[in-house]
């Protein structure tokens, strides 16, 4: 079992022909990735990697029957393209880019919403199911199939988890990286609940990072509906206050925002904090017996 | 990126959200010119700088003739203005705004932001004007009025007259506001904004609406598309090195430590400096290297952490997902060929090619100390800061 994606998840990658999608699409069917072909308009007709090249999502989704897509086009071309997945019916979408502006996303995500799409991302490392398929540009050897579900905003920090849980034999069920953005198309909470309802998911770690509320949101939905051991780290105990974030972000969220609140609210949920990246396959041990 | 106050009330006019009169001007001469051309005998002075606090710090002053506008223009044109948000060299006044005078009679506070929360842009506007707001938002978070703007539909007219409801503002305060309201969403939206403060907002003595302070925050992300508005940056309000770093795509933080730190990925820059205080370190700085660098951003980004005098020991710390660690090591390699670098230098590869990335700084002949895990470069690093090895 798993979340999201599996070996049979049909696979289309928007951007297909760019030099990044390129490499990372090779990475993704060497993987077990069902790439069942992919989108750059102009190019349709085309043959890349061995798959078909369509114009639009409509096409690419009505002959391949893709369910999911991955978008690796430039941040001004995102908004576009996103839109056009979701109004293609694809149910899932990850968007590996990173510089999408902020307005876009908010009519992006809201329209995603109505439509139910799951949308990962944007500026993520996209989601793995170890052992059947990815889409995303995390290095794969890194990973093992297994029993604990990562939830993290940022690529690396991922990355870090998920050595720690296979280097302790204990493995990974799905990784998702929801991104660093400030309006991000899935938040803690929905991976959370999907982690909760998968039956071979039976531990996880979610790594969360400074700014915004979307941990202390996290605690209260763990606190009253995951029922596994969660495991977090919260980066950026050190980060100087206010660098990054405006006055106003600051008013908004009442003070809240730092990696002490964060730490205590998920604490109080009945969460296992660890303050050491280092500690997170050893978080893991420590509140399974493992 | 940071505007200015007079480039964000240029703007403000631009959308028909009332400011006072006034102009900016780089020279005592022309602040004397503007100032008789403003035909007032009262003026609010203000020293532009990016940092807030600066009515605190003697950067704003009002002044009633002529000589004191001039006095004030000599005396902080080509100077730093410190204030309680700036570092202690204080940031380097190079514009002053002349402004006409306001008779207050009550301060009001507006702001407009995105809110990650509610995924929307939210304006909030509150009766406690004029003082810290974030204050109020901590101790009497029920004077602060919020309204949530539909990415799809936009702003509804009963959103401005709520908010001017909870302002208590009489009819027309609020027909003046909605002005404000709508000008203040509009701007927000096709500038690409990430923030706007007015503070305060007042009711002059005469009954009208007009904004007296305006802060602009504009999302970075959005510049391709803003080209108008990157004109407006002032790298001298900027710090040398983070704007050199942004030349060349490198996010960098300057701390007071003296771990110099190159990461990839904001997530693990962040845990990294976190790891290093946990094993009794100080990080220098935040760096991210991000996930293209090539040889020549990494040589930079050393050149970067390294012009900061107090990095005693280096930890280059990256996990290759995008970025593969070969890459990386050419690139370290090749800046501490160039640089002829003295501090000792902890490097952790891990993932994508990262073993051919210790294989390439094993060969070299430079004295680079390599980490198998992340729990060991911290520590090596600390050791090394502290002339342990």
């Amino acid at each position: 079992m798993s979340i999201l994606i599996n070996k049979d998840t049909k696979v289309i990658c928007q951007g297909f022909t760019g030099g990044q999608a390129t490499q990372h699409c090779i990475q993704c069917i060497e993987y077990g990735t069902q790439l069942v072909g992919g989108v750059t308009p102009g190019k349709g007709g085309q043959t890349h990697l061995g798959l078909p090249v369509f114009n639009t999502v409509k096409e690419a989704v009505d002959q391949t029957k893709a369910t999911a897509s991955i978008i690796f086009v430039p941040a001004r071309f995102c908004k576009a393209s996103i839109l056009e997945a979701a109004e293609a019916g694809v149910s899932l979408i990850v968007c590996i880019t990173e510089g999408i502006p902020t307005i876009d996303m908010l009519e992006v995500k809201l329209i995603c919403d109505n439509l139910d799409i799951r949308l990962i991302g944007p500026n993520c490392p996209g989601i793995i199911t170890p052992g059947e398929a990815k889409m995303g540009i995390m290095p794969a050897d890194i990973h093992l199939p297994g029993k604990v579900g990562i939830i993290s905003r940022s690529g690396t920090l991922t990355y870090e988890a998920v050595k720690q849980t296979t280097d302790l034999g204990f493995g990974q069920t799905s990784c998702i990286g929801i991104g660093g953005d400030p309006i991000p198309g899935t938040s803690f909470i929905d991976v959370l609940d999907l982690f909760e309802k998968d039956n071979s998911t039976e531990a996880i770690v979610m790594v969360g990072e400074i700014g915004g509320t979307a941990e202390e949101s996290a605690a209260e939905f763990i606190k009253s509906n995951v029922t596994k051991p969660v495991v977090s780290y919260i980066a950026g105990v050190t980060a100087p206050s206010g660098k990054r974030m405006g006055h106003a972000g600051a008013i908004i969220a009442g003070g809240k925002g730092t990696a002490a609140d964060k730490f205590k609210a998920l604490e109080l949920a009945g969460v296992h904090t660890v303050k050491s990246p280092a500690d997170i396959g050893k978080g893991i041990a420590e509140i399974t017996g493992w | 990126m940071n505007l200015h106050e007079y480039q964000a009330k240029q703007l403000f006019r631009d959308y028909g959200i009332a400011v006072s009169d006034g102009i900016a001007v780089s020279s005592p001469d022309g602040a004397e010119k503007i100032a008789l051309s403003l035909n007032v005998d009262k003026w609010v002075v203000k020293a532009q700088v990016h940092a807030g606090g600066r009515g605190k710090a003697g950067g704003v002053e009002v002044v009633d003739n002529i000589e004191k506008v001039r006095s004030f223009a000599e005396r902080w044109l080509g100077q730093n203005l410190v204030t309680f948000q700036t570092d202690e060299k204080g940031q380097p006044v190079n514009e002053i705004l002349i402004e006409t005078c306001t008779d207050i009679d009550k301060e009001l506070y507006l702001g407009a932001v995105i809110d990650r929360a509610s995924q929307r842009l939210v304006v909030m506007a509150s009766t406690e004007g004029g003082v810290n707001i974030e204050e109020v938002a901590e101790k009497t978070p029920e004077k602060i009025y919020k309204a949530a703007i539909d990415p799809i539909e936009g702003p509804n007219e009963n959103q401005a007259n709520d908010l001017a409801r909870s302002l208590e503002l009489d009819d027309t305060q609020s027909s003046q506001f909605r002005v404000i309201f709508d000008g203040l969403v509009k701007l927000f939206i096709e500038k690409d904004l990430s923030l706007v403060e007015v503070n305060p907002l007042v009711i002059t003595k005469s009954g009208d609406l007009i904004c007296l302070d305006a802060k602009i925050n504009v999302d970075s992300n959005a510049l391709y598309r803003q080209q108008e508005i990157e004109t407006l940056r002032d790298p001298s309000q900027e710090d040398p090195r983070e704007a050199r770093a942004a030349e060349w795509d490198l996010s960098y933080v300057a701390l007071d430590g003296n771990i110099g730190c190159m990461v990839n990925g904001a997530g693990l820059a962040m845990g990294t400096m976190d790891i290093i205080k946990l094993h009794g370190g100080e990080p220098a700085n935040f760096l991210d290297v991000g996930g293209t660098a090539d040889s020549k951003r990494v040589a930079e980004a050393f050149k970067i952490i390294l012009s900061d005098e107090s990095v005693n020991a280096v930890l280059i710390n990256i996990f290759g997902g995008i970025v593969r660690c070969d890459v990386i090591a050419d690139g370290i390699v090749e800046a501490l060929t160039e640089m002829g670098v003295s501090v000792p230098v902890v490097v952790r590869l891990e993932g994508n090619s990262a073993q051919k990335g210790l294989e390439i700084l094993d060969a070299s002949p430079l004295n680079i100390i390599s980490a198998s895990n992340l729990e060991e470069a911290a520590r090596l690093a600390v050791q090394a800061s502290k002339g342990e090895i």
